[in-house]
């Protein structure tokens, strides 16, 4: 295995991590929940009475990108997929995150940090599956690299 | 109140996610790239993340309610299941073709992009589609 030291950000990586751990901390100790993003917004599909709370939760998120762009912080995504690659994927992502209760946050934050089994083995089938595919995209069908 | 909490909850996150780099693609195919040249930053995103979780779980498992007098919500499922692991290795299918998953997808509408705004919009729909399908297969 080579690993990326260019890429390699350990810092701003750890610090954005701890922050999204104390999100996770805030929202169960304030409201009683746990922090899965798929879950939030599946919620509204259809509307449920808590509607106001996912719409908050998601308003703060809209919101972080704005606030650090003030602060000239905040780097825009660079996307390097067409159109037709973003499609297929954001259904899958859609459908696959609802299928499995939950994402990356859901699962492999909050599941794992409770240690539960479901949320474990579903984080550990995502990660291979992602690697799968980087794989097969990458070096299989071996698509241009952006970098 | 709760709501308020819930603004400065997705805020957080929010620019945890942006600092962590798990809103750039390119960030998380380096690390699904673990056959090519691997950027494990992400290790460093979720060891972050977990330590804290742990901490706050604990916390508020402690305590047994939430701060606002709320019952904690938890989900209480621990059989695994096929949708429970069909709906994993769908997400990750898409999640290794674009790089992004369901919360920096959000974040990145913020940004105005075009690319951004059509894989929520997918992803958005392929929600929906579940809502529908998981409906016709309650009633059958």
């Amino acid at each position: 295995m080579k690993i990326d030291w260019l890429n390699f950000t350990p810092w701003p990586s750890l610090t954005g991590g701890l922050l999204i751990g104390l999100a996770v901390a805030l929202f169960i100790n304030f409201n009683g929940r746990v922090l899965g993003a798929s879950g939030v917004i599946g919620g509204l599909i259809p509307p449920r009475a808590d509607a106001p709370l996912r719409l908050s939760l998601i308003a703060g998120l809209l919101a972080a990108p704005l606030l650090l762009s003030f602060f000239n912080a905040a780097r825009a995504p660079v996307f390097d997929k067409g159109t037709l690659t973003l499609v297929i994927a954001g259904l899958l992502v859609g459908f696959g995150t609802q299928l499995g209760s939950g994402c990356t946050s859901g699962h492999g934050i909050c599941g794992i940090a409770r240690l539960s089994p479901r949320s474990i083995l579903a984080t550990l089938i995502f990660m291979l599956a992602g690697i799968a595919t980087v794989f097969v995209v990458r070096h299989i069908l071996g698509a241009p690299v952006a970098s | 109140m709760k709501n308020l909490i819930a603004f400065a909850v997705g805020l957080i996150f929010g620019i945890g996610l942006l600092i962590s780099g798990m809103t750039q693609p390119e960030k998380i195919f380096g690390f699904l790239d673990i056959f090519g040249r691997w950027d494990p930053s992400l290790v460093f995103v979720m060891g972050g993340a977990l330590v804290v979780a742990v901490i706050g779980f604990y916390i508020a498992g402690k305590r047994g309610q939430s701060l606002l007098g709320d019952p904690l919500s938890l989900p209480d499922k621990t059989k695994t299941d096929p949708r429970l692991l069909a709906g994993a290795a769908i997400f990750g299918v898409g999640w290794g073709l674009a790089g992004v998953c369901p919360a920096p997808a959000i974040v990145n509408l913020g940004f105005l992009s075009a690319p951004a705004f059509i894989f929520a919009a997918a992803m958005l729909a392929g929600i929906a589609i579940y809502a529908v399908f998981s409906r016709a297969t309650e009633r059958s």
